[in-house]
């Protein structure tokens, strides 16, 4: 049978990359007894898959990975388990069963996340909230994207599906995962850019809200819903 | 939360920023003003390094056992940061409290090898702590070494305010409640060094003067303090069953060296291979007690989680248990999904079957240490292992499927002749000729066999350390020549050879052998920019030569000069239980190409017997 679990990631747990995030869960599962299925071999691992990897430096609120259990363990008892074994900054927040079939699985089913950018360095304009308005009106928002051998144009704004003042910071949604994935990082250099001001003027630290799938609501409509909410709690 | 001693720009912008941020599962937190003793405990070199190192886990846990000492570990900043500390004045913090070392009562410092002796004085430089003893004040800690390094502290004499000589479970806590007296005290600095140097074990550089002779070589060694002991005792636990042993180890986040938890069977060795330090300076052979064992390695795996376990010791072969403790792991945690990492053991049917189970024979390979070419050469270094041994050994492991083999020898060993060097590749091309005497449908292709080696470099308290070493154009002469006999073999296309650079070989004889008067050279180097010497890329061989030249020291003098056996070394006011007249017996040994038994095969008296432990009483009652 599967699970889902979902964590948070804040504090100093930010300077620790994806891998060593995987690493630190497998030495976690351990601890809290967990019984998680293995795969056979000389050198047998967790059947374990990871949503979305998190850029160091990015805080969660909405981090999840898919495990495989060789028995069912109750959700609450798993979480409790968990949440003994973490250091500060590292937090269970559910731990759901999931269909064991293919289209369920693995995380391929990330469509979308939001994330929460806050100034860090320097200040945003007063009228922040209709400068984004402004900003997020246009018909397209170009950036250049550096992947390691080239540099390319793109057209972000497609992949932007909310964007707004909150707490002084920008909320935004945007696409996640392995078909369109869009940085936050990417859409805040182009606003600052867009008001006329450099890396200097303004800075900003980016935490991760919710990571989500698609999902049909009750009148078969395409919606994006958390990862967690396609799953069903163990009693 | 606590506060970072770095900003997220740095940390952002630097390598693998785990290294510095602490926080691991299970590393220590208190609260400062609630203890007494804040002891810094360093390893010089990166994290991944440092953390790897299981003496450092022991310390870390028994220091922290105590209610009134905190214990946090320091690691050298890798270039990158080190770089960034300088330029923004940024003081070397521990990792726990993030609090600046200079803050604390004490800064331990493990010696484990000669090429990190720059790293010392970057944790001291980078710490703010005067590099001299001589000027440190009330407001610095109190530097002290322990590690293999300490059986010559000479080359470190004047940056340490002490030495711990031994085994860190006996004497820290006499020494730190001796601490907790002098602060309450509140005495001058010295009159703490008078209180640690009356403690059995504990050196205090400064409190020794030493004489040269018009040669150069040591006229006399004498303390220059009353509390100071004329010799100072290695100190040694007893019963390895009733030491404190880390059932928390710290978890490091990112990927370490040695990540897995280690399980230490044993302290010692039987064997007596005459190059070997270790050999001697832990010495009497003590086994732990199985039980133990078993419970500990329980316990390790339940608090970590580690994927993998180990075991740790000179020589698992020679732990009289160990098909016991290897059949227990197996049993117990190899079904549960955790990795058995077997030590190199000695190659025999038992040994192939339990590595059958717990690796991929395809994949993995198997590793001889015959450490040199020949027989002779072999029984001059009292290298118990023949070449019917290798060959037997390799002839089951081909036949069980195994294809690869490591080998790994010394050159430039004393007597040393050609044949001994092109022994070498005739050993080599040896093994392989018994995988091709299978039959070829029996067979999995091809082999390969793998020979490294290292150049020797004399130990104190070897048997070997009257040895004279070689010029460096030497050296690689002789690997040149072990290289050309590789070509010349039957199974060339099959054989491999690599050798360790030179350079690192001469500089690790000076170091080892060295005396005070070599620290100056290693202070200029320093200043010159020296320092990961223990790392290829950040290696600088010509800086090293300024810092001779520089301070006029002869580095041949080191190196070069034959030592009689009547001199006084460096390192003769310490006593490690091995006495010097075993160790003159031994090198005349050598020298006449005599094996020596075994420790459970005879007793040679030694002297480590004294310990009152271990294989010396061993079937005595």
């Amino acid at each position: 049978m599967k699970a889902r679990i979902k964590f948070r990631k804040n504090g100093v747990m930010k300077f620790i990359g994806h891998l060593d995030i995987m690493r630190y869960f497998q030495k976690a599962i351990r601890r809290a007894e967990i019984p998680i299925a293995f795969t056979s071999g000389y050198s047998p691992h967790m059947i374990m898959s990871f949503a979305n990897p998190l850029g160091v430096g990015l805080t969660s609120d909405g981090e999840y990975f898919d495990i495989e259990l060789t028995e069912p363990i109750a959700s609450r008892e798993a979480v409790k388990r968990l949440n003994e074994q973490m250091v500060d900054g590292m937090e269970i927040v559910s731990f759901v069963q999931i269909p064991d079939d293919k289209k369920s699985k693995g995380m391929s089913i990330v469509a979308g996340a939001d994330y929460l950018s806050s100034v860090k360095n320097g200040s945003l304009p007063e009228d922040l909230a209709e400068k984004l308005e402004a900003f997020y009106a246009q018909n397209e928002i170009c950036v250049v994207k550096k992947t390691k051998k080239s540099e390319k144009e793109v057209d972000i704004r497609p992949m932007i599906y909310k964007l707004e003042c909150r707490n002084g910071g920008i909320y935004m949604r945007v696409a996640a995962g392995s078909v369109q994935n869009l940085k936050p990082e990417l859409v805040t250099e182009a606003f600052a850019r867009y008001l006329g001001m450099d890396d200097e003027e303004v800075a900003f630290t980016h935490h991760r809200l919710e990571t989500f799938a698609e999902s049909e609501d009750a009148d078969g409509k395409t919606v994006l819903v958390p990862l967690d909410a396609l799953g069903t709690e163990i009693v | 939360m606590r506060k970072l001693a770095l900003d997220d720009d740095i940390l952002l912008n630097i390598e693998k920023p785990a290294r510095y941020i602490g926080h691991e599962v299970n590393s220590v937190m208190k609260d400062k003003k609630a203890v007494d003793i804040r002891f810094a405990m360093c390893f010089p070199e990166v994290y991944e390094v440092g953390m790897s190192h299981l003496g450092i886990q022991i310390l870390y846990d028994m220091f922290n056992r105590r209610e009134d000492t905190w214990c946090e570990r320091v690691y050298s900043p890798w270039i990158d940061l080190d770089k960034i500390m300088r330029e923004k004045n940024i003081p070397l913090f521990a990792l726990e409290s993030q609090d600046p070392v200079k803050d604390f009562d004490f800064l331990g410092i493990t010696l484990q090898f000669e090429m990190c002796y720059t790293n010392v004085l970057q944790v001291l430089d980078l710490s703010g702590i005067p590099l001299h003893s001589e000027d440190r004040t009330l407001e610095d800690p109190f530097v002290i070494g322990g590690g293999p390094c300490v059986y010559n502290t000479e080359p470190l004499a004047e940056f340490f305010d002490m030495f711990y000589i031994g085994e860190g479970e006996v004497v820290y806590d006499e020494l730190l409640e001796a601490y907790k007296k002098w602060k309450r005290a509140g005495k001058s600095r010295k009159e703490f060094l008078e209180m640690a140097a009356e403690i059995e074990g504990i050196y205090v550089p400064s409190f020794y003067n030493v004489t040269y002779k018009e040669d150069g070589t040591i006229e006399s060694f004498l303390p220059n303090n009353p509390h100071a002991k004329e010799k100072i005792k290695r100190v040694v636990a007893a019963d390895m069953s009733q030491t404190t042993y880390p059932l928390k180890p710290v978890v490091p986040f990112i990927k370490v060296t040695q990540d897995r938890a280690v399980l230490e069977i044993q302290r010692g060795c039987i064997r007596g291979c005459r190059f070997c330090q270790a050999g001697m300076v832990y010495r009497p052979t003590r086994p732990r007690d199985i039980n133990m064992l078993k419970e500990t390695a329980r316990a390790m795996l339940k608090n970590t989680g580690h994927e993998e376990i180990t075991l740790s010791s000179l020589s698992s072969s020679d732990y009289n248990e160990l098909e016991e403790i290897v059949t227990f792991l197996i049993d117990e945690f190899h079904t549960q999904g955790v990795n058995i990492s077997l030590p190199s053991l000695r190659i025999d049917a038992f040994s192939l079957d339990v590595m059958s189970k717990v690796q991929d024979v395809r994949k993995s390979s198997l590793t001889f240490a015959p450490e040199a070419g020949t027989q002779r050469m072999r029984n001059v270094i009292n290298k118990g292992l023949t070449e019917d041994d290798i060959l037997n050994g390799a002839g089951q492991a081909f036949e069980g499927g195994w294809t690869k083999v490591k080998l790994y020898f010394m050159l430039g060993l004393p007597t040393e002749t050609q044949e001994d060097m092109e022994g070498i590749a005739v050993l080599a091309d040896k093994v392989a000729r018994r995988y091709y005497e299978i039959p070829k449908d029996q067979r999995n292709g091809k082999c390969q066999i793998t020979a490294s080696s290292s150049f020797f470099v004399p130990k104190p308290f070897s048997p070997l350390q009257w040895a004279t070493m070689q010029p460096m154009e030497e050296y690689i002469r002789r690997a040149g020549i072990v290289q050309e006999a590789f070509r010349n073999q039957l199974n060339r296309k099959s054989l491999r050879y690599n050798w360790h650079t030179a350079e690192v070989t001469v500089l690790e004889g000076v170091f080892a052998r060295g005396d005070r008067k070599v620290g100056k050279v290693l202070e200029e180097a320093y200043r010159l920019g020296c320092i990961y010497d223990a790392w290829d890329e950040y290696f600088d061989y010509d800086k090293w030569l300024q810092a001779f030249e520089n301070t006029g020291v002869d580095m041949d003098f080191y190196n070069l000069r034959k030592r009689e056996l009547d001199e006084i070394f460096p390192w003769d006011f310490i006593d490690c239980g091995v006495t010097k007249s075993f160790l003159i017996r031994e090198w005349k040994n050598a020298m006449e190409g005599n094996v020596t038994p075994n420790c459970r095969a005879k007793c040679s008296g030694c002297g480590a017997a004294t310990y009152g432990g271990g294989v010396c009483f061993e079937g005595k009652n």
